[in-house]
């Protein structure tokens, strides 16, 4: 009796072994066919001059230089304006309204706010900060993705707020450190790791979104740091020559994609490194 | 439970004691500018969607209730209805759900409880990429690699093995053109299983060692420990991240305008092209030629949020449920 | 010691601070700015660039498609805008906008049919508005091989190709059907998107591409540039003259000839099925939008000297990507209409 249930739950451990061992495979398999089609489609055309020319007109040899800087800039931006706010939101949603209807209805707010359509907030931002200036710029794409990166951030750092243990906060509590402190040094330091995956999650995301730029920083053909002038943006390049009749910007659409994803990559293992690196010295 | 413990924190003999006026002020400060923070992300979302409804009004007010049920989409007519839109936004993520969710339950197990240690972190690192890939070449692979595929070997087995069944039936026949709800479905899956799997195995690996331990101790199996406790312990988070998951899915874009085929067609087979609301903002906004075409357009948004609305109220409630039958069951 | 979350952000926001100042400190004079129709941005790119050689302006020029062209200059957040179709007068009147053709291009229909070469198969207007209508269905219909006795076309299905998108390209697509079929007309009528009868909808002159190079028995229609960069299958169709024709630029250029400009005040003309023995019948033109009596006089001034650069010069950077420069006598009506129009 006892030996079939034990040899029930070690077939049906196995069972969950494997399966769980397919999921994986499963999840990579993708992985490793669209970097394939990334890579195949996209190193033939990488170049350095990719990253040290303009984007060229049709029939002309040329980089993504100004899209690059131009994505880095309103990218940057986007997460500098709402990942502070973004935290503290989150901490209001975990530290201070937990059980209370107000932190229940903003927490159920930002997730639907996560799952509006970016080009809805391109419209949003194209209302708000276009029509009132009269003209595209760098400034409305990046208050548009920022947009994008504010409730993944409030989620992440309320999740993982959430998750720090009570005892962490009633010992510090009973110290008699005030509750912003404990806050600061101590629940932050303890959900760190979760806040920094979801910031750059946020940023991988709004890495490549085409649809928030198009109606906010347009594109631009030149380069130009000016915020307040359309700027050019890998995404919307990408989406624009990968959409034309011309072998060569294909190419360059490829080249785009094949860096983006990279620099993704890369962003992903340095984070994961520095965190790594963190725990051991804390 | 948790408020509370802040509320006897601050009720407590510390409060009478060595505490400054200076940290009462920070404190009070710090806790008001939290609070402003989260309602600015109140207001952000009020403000979209109030600048949708306010958009879509004209739809709302020319075509009335009929909007919702409507199949027209007859730019030309100027009749617009939302129904094939909404049903295939609700199919697809439906479809890619069904892919994502044990798809990631496995890998957060894989991750957490049987991988070798050495093999944790660069598998995690390598499943948390896939989500940084930009959706538009999640568009580019499907249109030129996956559809092709889909077309040559899934959709003509599909039509023949399951087609012919009298329940499976209607959702396997047609023309094996490699693109349509079904090959939508599938890479919103792929898309969504990145999110759903890291938050999974993240919240997997807060459940304190000593109750796993203790578990193993006693002679369960890892599959036991998982599912009766681990399971459990983090339920709430992984539902969370579950509808993470699908609102992602509900409002892809550019992926889905890439494989769904875009047809303004109502059909029960998953093989056949459809339309996706987020697809059909997309594919429409920059060429609407008419203020009611505009119209109808943002208005389809308004129903994106209403539908993802309704979604999670609805899992909310589920929620609420189990939380109460969890509780139920430990008295 | 305390690593908190703020601090590390702090650095971080002062290095991005210091690349927002740098942004700052190069400021550009300012520039002209248009948007609109995807089916000019790869001609008015290159023109931007020679005319950026030549004099050093900057013409910025996004593709965002024709409505959204229309609806960003009637915002005024550009300098001009551009369409694939033309406004009417009316509504120009209203908006106060003036509006002349730029370039001309046509739109190809392609197939799909293994051993069957571009321009072998031969079209009339109103049989592919039956095939789009859903009429006919198979490529061995009586109504497709009477107008092709030589070519052996298989018992297949007809899998019709659209565009998925709103586009200019689809409005002169509908706009020809609607002239060469009645019933088109009555049932579907023309637009930047219309409500299709039949068949899927791929996204972008891109994506109808890789739908017909996919699908084997389908049909589709593209830009002229999309169906010789691909190397597709284009087909020769019936012009009104009675004459089949094959795409090019020499019959494009037919096309946009025959047309009578002068007739219709603001260049208010649709080009399909032109009258003339070479005429290609779907040529269209792209129309662009400017103020009349616009706010910033200098940026616009700047803009017509630009596309009278354009239409004066740039017919070798318009042929080499396959596109049509607009015939002379065009271009000086063109440029009368600016004097008399635009202040």
């Amino acid at each position: 009796m006892t030996t079939t249930l034990n040899l029930r739950r070690q077939i049906t451990d196995y069972g969950a072994r494997i399966m769980a061992t397919l999921a994986t495979l499963f999840g990579l398999f993708w992985l490793v066919w669209i970097l394939w089609t990334t890579v195949s489609n996209g190193l033939p055309a990488l170049k350095w001059s990719l990253f040290t020319q303009m984007t060229p007109p049709p029939g002309a040899d040329g980089g993504l230089l100004n899209a690059f800087v131009g994505s880095i800039i309103m990218s940057g931006l986007a997460v500098l304006i709402a990942t502070p706010i973004g935290i503290a939101a989150g901490t209001y949603l975990a530290e201070y309204a937990r059980n209370t209807r107000l932190g229940e209805t903003i927490r159920f707010v930002n997730d639907i706010l996560l799952s509006v359509p970016s080009i809805i907030i391109g419209l949003f931002v194209y209302e708000l900060m276009v029509r009132q200036m009269g003209h595209f710029s760098a400034i409305a794409g990046a208050v548009a993705l920022s947009f994008i990166v504010l409730p993944v951030v409030v989620r992440t750092t309320d999740e993982m707020l959430q998750l720090v243990p009570s005892s962490m906060r009633e010992s510090a509590l009973a110290l008699g450190v005030p509750q912003w402190k404990v806050i600061r040094q101590v629940l932050y330091r303890a959900s760190m790791a979760g806040i920094v995956t979801g910031v750059l999650l946020a940023f991988a995301r709004i890495s490549g979104e085409t649809a928030p730029l198009l109606f906010t920083a347009l594109n631009n053909q030149y380069w130009t740091t000016n915020l307040g002038e359309p700027m050019a943006n890998v995404p919307v390049v990408i989406f624009q020559y990968a959409m034309s009749p011309y072998e060569f910007w294909h190419a360059l659409a490829w080249a785009g994609a094949f860096v983006v994803t990279m620099l993704v990559l890369l962003l992903g293992l340095v984070s994961r490194a520095l965190l790594l690196r963190k725990k051991v010295n804390v | 439970m948790f408020k509370s413990y802040f509320a006897l924190a601050m009720d407590g003999p510390n409060k009478a004691s060595s505490h400054d006026r200076h940290d009462k002020r920070a404190d009070m400060l710090f806790s008001l500018v939290v609070k402003g923070c989260a309602l600015l992300v109140l207001i952000a979302l009020l403000g979209a969607a109030f600048s949708m409804l306010w958009g879509g009004r004209e739809a709302f007010a020319t075509f009335g209730w009929k909007f919702l049920w409507s199949s027209d989409w007859d730019a030309v007519q100027r009749k617009f209805g939302a129904l094939v839109p909404i049903y295939g936004t609700l199919v697809t993520a439906l479809i890619a759900m069904i892919i994502a969710v044990p798809v990631s339950f496995g890998i957060a197990l894989f991750l957490t409880e049987i991988a070798p240690a050495w093999l944790r972190t660069p598998i995690a690192a390598a499943i948390e990429l896939l989500a940084g890939i930009p959706s538009i070449i999640y568009g580019m692979w499907g249109l030129f690699v996956f559809v092709p595929f889909m077309a040559e070997h899934v959709d003509p087995w599909l039509d023949e093995n399951l087609g012919a069944l009298p329940v499976t039936g209607p959702l396997f026949q047609g023309a094996p053109i490699g693109l349509g709800m079904l090959t939508a479905g599938i890479v919103l899956g792929i898309m969504v299983i990145p999110f759903v799997a890291s938050i999974m195995r993240e919240v997997f690996l807060t459940v304190p060692s000593e109750i796993k331990e203790s578990c193993y101790a006693i002679g369960s199996t890892t599959w036991e420990v998982v599912w009766d406790v681990v399971l459990p312990y983090t339920r709430s988070a992984v539902i969370g991240g579950i509808f993470l998951g699908l609102g992602r899915a509900l409002g892809e874009t550019m992926a889905v305008t890439f494989v769904l085929g875009n047809a303004h067609l109502l059909s029960a087979s998953l093989l056949e092209p459809g339309n996706s609301i987020a697809a059909t903002i997309a594919n429409e906004f920059t060429e609407a030629d008419s203020p009611i075409y505009l119209s109808s357009l943002i208005a389809l948004g308004f129903l994106l949020f209403v539908v993802t609305f309704v979604v999670l109220a609805v899992a909310r409630l589920m929620l609420m449920r189990l939380a109460k039958r969890a509780g139920e069951n430990k008295q | 010691m305390s690593v908190s979350l703020f601090s590390r952000f702090k650095k971080q926001a002062a290095v991005l601070g210091f690349t927002t100042l740098l942004a700052a400190g190069s400021v550009h004079a300012a520039d002209i700015s248009g948007a609109g129709s995807s089916f000019v941005y790869p001609i008015l790119s290159k023109w931007s660039a020679s005319y950026n050689a030549k004099t050093g302006e900057r013409v910025n020029y996004q593709s965002i498609g024709s409505g959204g062209g229309i609806a960003q200059i009637k915002a005024a957040t550009v300098t001009f805008g551009a369409s694939d179709m033309p406004l009417r007068p009316e509504e120009l009147e209203k908006a106060g906008l003036a509006q002349f053709p730029v370039v001309i291009g046509g739109v190809v229909p392609v197939v799909n049919l293994p051993g069957v070469k571009a321009g072998e198969i031969r079209f009339t207007g109103p049989v592919i508005a039956n095939i789009y209508l859903g009429k006919i269905t198979k490529w061995n219909d009586p109504a497709i091989t009477s107008l092709n006795p030589k070519v052996r076309l298989p018992d297949q299905k007809i899998t019709v190709v659209h565009r998925s998108d709103g586009s200019g390209t689809t409005f002169n697509w509908a706009n020809y059907l609607s002239k060469v079929s009645p019933e088109w007309k009555t049932k579907v009528g023309e637009g930047t998107s219309v409500q299709w009868p039949s068949g899927i909808g791929g996204k972008g002159n891109e994506g109808v591409a890789a739908y017909v190079n996919q699908i084997k028995g389908s049909l589709g229609y593209v830009e002229l540039a999309y169906a010789l960069q691909n190397k597709m299958t284009f087909t020769k169709v019936k012009n009104k003259s009675g004459h089949f024709v094959d795409p090019s630029l020499e019959t494009f250029q037919a096309g946009a000839a025959s047309a009578d400009w002068t007739e219709q005040p603001d260049f208010y003309e649709v080009i399909t099925d032109a009258p003339g023995k070479t005429s290609w019948p779907i040529t269209a033109s792209v129309f662009v939008l400017m103020y009349k009596q616009p706010k910033d006089a200098a940026r616009s001034a700047e803009a017509l000297k630009f596309f009278k650069w354009a239409l004066e010069e740039g017919q070798s950077d318009a042929q080499s990507l396959d596109y049509v420069a607009l015939p002379t006598r065009l271009v000086e009506q063109i440029e009368a209409y600016w004097a008399k129009e635009i202040r």
